[in-house]
């Protein structure tokens, strides 16, 4: 966000602190320390699958046990046949498509004319739009809430969708990629101009290919973002035959508010995808949070 | 003909065309709303009726004798002035941890980083259970070492201090940032500081405080503005209870635009907010001048 008062910190992270010798004591605590530190992080998770597996009997012992016997799995058919998860599933993957889509192909187009197009007012076009990441979004929440509903389109998935096309919700993505983009030598356009190719097409067959890093970045955080989003399909989808994950999770919840067992499973249902997308790209994961901290 | 760039006088009308999403984006999403909001700000529009314009009433209520609005802005601080440094330093510590050459380092970032990827809905519905009074995980715990237990959520008193211990579960986010950070410290300091003979304690004090500073302040940041933004939990959680006590300012916003549909009062609500984030981001670049280090060339 701050472009000039993070610039420094990007020249010296090649640089990487090397490490001593210790006392032979620290080692060990260290490691104390840091299992310390993991149980309180961990636990909950255990609480969560625990409660998900376990039967309405079990669930409510005190003092509690930590061990389901049996292994109920019932919780998960339950929960998912009480309420339409597979319904919400395929709502949310619908939007997850095209906002993932949207996104990318929106924010790297742009991305690519403010680090490898010159034009006049680029520079400030690119400021003014780079402000609006400061703007709490309750800000234009109403009038476009107002709008989406003269249009007709409140109770469908284009109030979600659309704006994703033109970069709307997604303006630090320009940022990231425009800082990629920066770093792919000129010539390699210039030698494609020079044979006559268009921008479009540069962008499209020599900056896109080398841009992987950073388009798999963009591509999960998006993905995550509609995931976890719920103040947009609360407001915009009124039908549970529309609703995403995460909003039937929570409507889930203030219908069954007392039966644990399904509350845990649906949970665990709507958490277990995004853990398991974590494991599989978590490279690209840490990469992003950094680029972000520290780039940003 | 072709100059020096390859691209020529086309690179005008390119350029334009290929921003034409982000400028649109802007234009459409961000602009004409912005505009929009203020306008309606200055009415008194509720959904499906008709309205008129009515000046000032809309703020003169809301300072004048809306108990509710300034019940949510101190809500809305305290669980900032709470949740923000209770993350920073529990994040900042954990990336030290981690910055030390520990076998096994990855996974431990991995476990610290995991709370961070849950769907913040599924984390409230989970943290209701955790926070449960009779049979949840806490007060388990607590009874099991003998403490009393709490109410948690279900207390007026305890509420707030509740969802930013909730909160401080996500600290991994702000670990990684830091840990980053940590590794872009240039060795060649520390070495600087040990040929001075100084310890880890000035080491730290000397090299990596200062050096960290910007990472620092882009956590503080950016967590002072995600939490003035807070509404998941108080909608999935406490519905603002109990007594209004964690009656966030986005969810009384919610509530005046969506529940109520008072959307001209709704809009100044949002404009107000607008106003007090972009004070408090200035006070914090004024502030951070005077402790933030720049490298040189960086520094204003």
């Amino acid at each position: 966000m701050t472009e000039t008062a993070f610039r420094g910190s990007g020249s010296i992270t090649q640089h990487r602190a090397r490490r001593r010798k210790r006392r032979p004591l620290a080692r060990p605590a260290l490691y104390l320390v840091l299992i310390l530190g993991a149980i309180p992080t961990i636990l909950p998770f255990i609480w969560l699958l625990r409660s998900a597996f376990m039967g309405s009997g079990q669930i409510f012992i005190s003092p509690p046990q930590w061990i389901p016997h049996p292994w109920e799995w019932s919780n998960f058919s339950g929960a998912l046949t009480a309420v339409t998860f597979g319904q919400y599933f395929i709502n949310t993957l619908i939007i997850e498509v095209f906002v993932v889509i949207g996104t990318v192909l929106s924010c790297a187009v742009s991305a690519f004319s403010f680090a490898r197009l010159r034009w006049r007012g680029r520079n400030v076009v690119f400021a003014v739009i780079l402000t609006s990441l400061m703007l709490p979004y309750a800000v234009t929440l109403i009038p476009t809430f107002m709008a989406w509903q003269k249009l007709g389109a409140v109770n469908t998935f284009a109030p979600l969708i659309v704006p994703a096309f033109v970069t709307a919700g997604g303006v630090f993505n320009i940022f990231l990629m425009r800082q990629f983009f920066l770093t792919i030598p000129y010539e390699l356009d210039e030698a494609a101009y020079i044979d006559g190719a268009s921008p479009l097409q540069v962008f499209w067959t020599i900056t896109i290919p080398l841009s992987r890093p950073v388009l798999v970045v963009v591509t999960l955080f998006t993905f995550v973002g509609v995931w976890n989003d719920f103040l947009n399909p609360l407001i915009y989808l009124n039908d549970s035959s529309k609703f995403t994950l995460a909003l039937g999770l929570a409507s889930f919840q203030s219908i069954y508010n007392a039966q644990w067992g399904y509350l845990m499973a649906a949970s665990t249902v709507v958490i277990a995808p995004i853990i398991a997308l974590f494991f599989f790209a978590q490279r690209y994961f840490i990469e992003g949070i950094t680029l972000t901290g520290i780039k940003g | 003909m072709r100059k020096a760039r390859g691209l020529g006088r086309s690179e005008q009308r390119w350029g334009l065309i290929m921003a034409a999403p982000a400028i649109l984006g802007f234009a459409v999403f961000t602009l004409v709303p912005m505009i929009a909001s203020l306008f309606f700000s200055f009415t008194d529009w509720t959904i499906g009726g008709s309205f008129s314009f009515t000046g000032l009433a809309n703020y003169r209520h809301m300072f004048g004798d809306d108990p509710l609005f300034y019940k949510s802005l101190t809500v809305t601080l305290y669980y900032t002035l709470g949740s923000v440094p209770l993350i920073l330093i529990v994040g900042f510590l954990a990336a030290m941890l981690l910055n030390q050459n520990v076998r096994g380092k990855s996974a431990f970032r991995t476990i610290y980083y995991l709370p961070t990827l849950v769907p913040s809905v599924a984390s409230a519905v989970l943290w209701i259970w955790i926070f449960n009074p009779d049979v949840g995980l806490l007060n388990s715990i607590l009874k099991n070492v003998g403490l009393p237990g709490s109410k948690w959520i279900y207390d007026s008193s305890t509420a707030v201090p509740s969802l930013i211990l909730m909160s401080t579960w996500g600290f991994g986010n702000a670990a990684v940032i830091f840990l980053a950070g940590l590794q872009g410290v240039p060795r060649q300091l520390y070495e600087a500081v040990a040929i001075d003979g100084g310890g880890a304690w000035r080491k730290f004090r000397h090299v990596t405080l200062p050096m960290m500073t910007p990472t620092i302040f882009y956590n503080l940041v950016t967590g002072v503005i995600g939490t003035f933004q807070v509404f998941n939990q108080a909608f999935v959680m406490t519905q603002g209870g109990p007594n209004n006590s964690t009656e966030f300012y986005i969810y009384y916003l919610y509530q005046t635009a969506f529940t109520k549909s008072e959307m001209g009062y709704a809009s100044a609500l949002a404009w107000v907010l607008f106003v007090i984030v972009l004070i408090v981001t200035l006070l914090l670049f004024r502030n951070a001048r005077r402790w933030v280090y720049y490298e040189v060339g960086a520094a204003r």
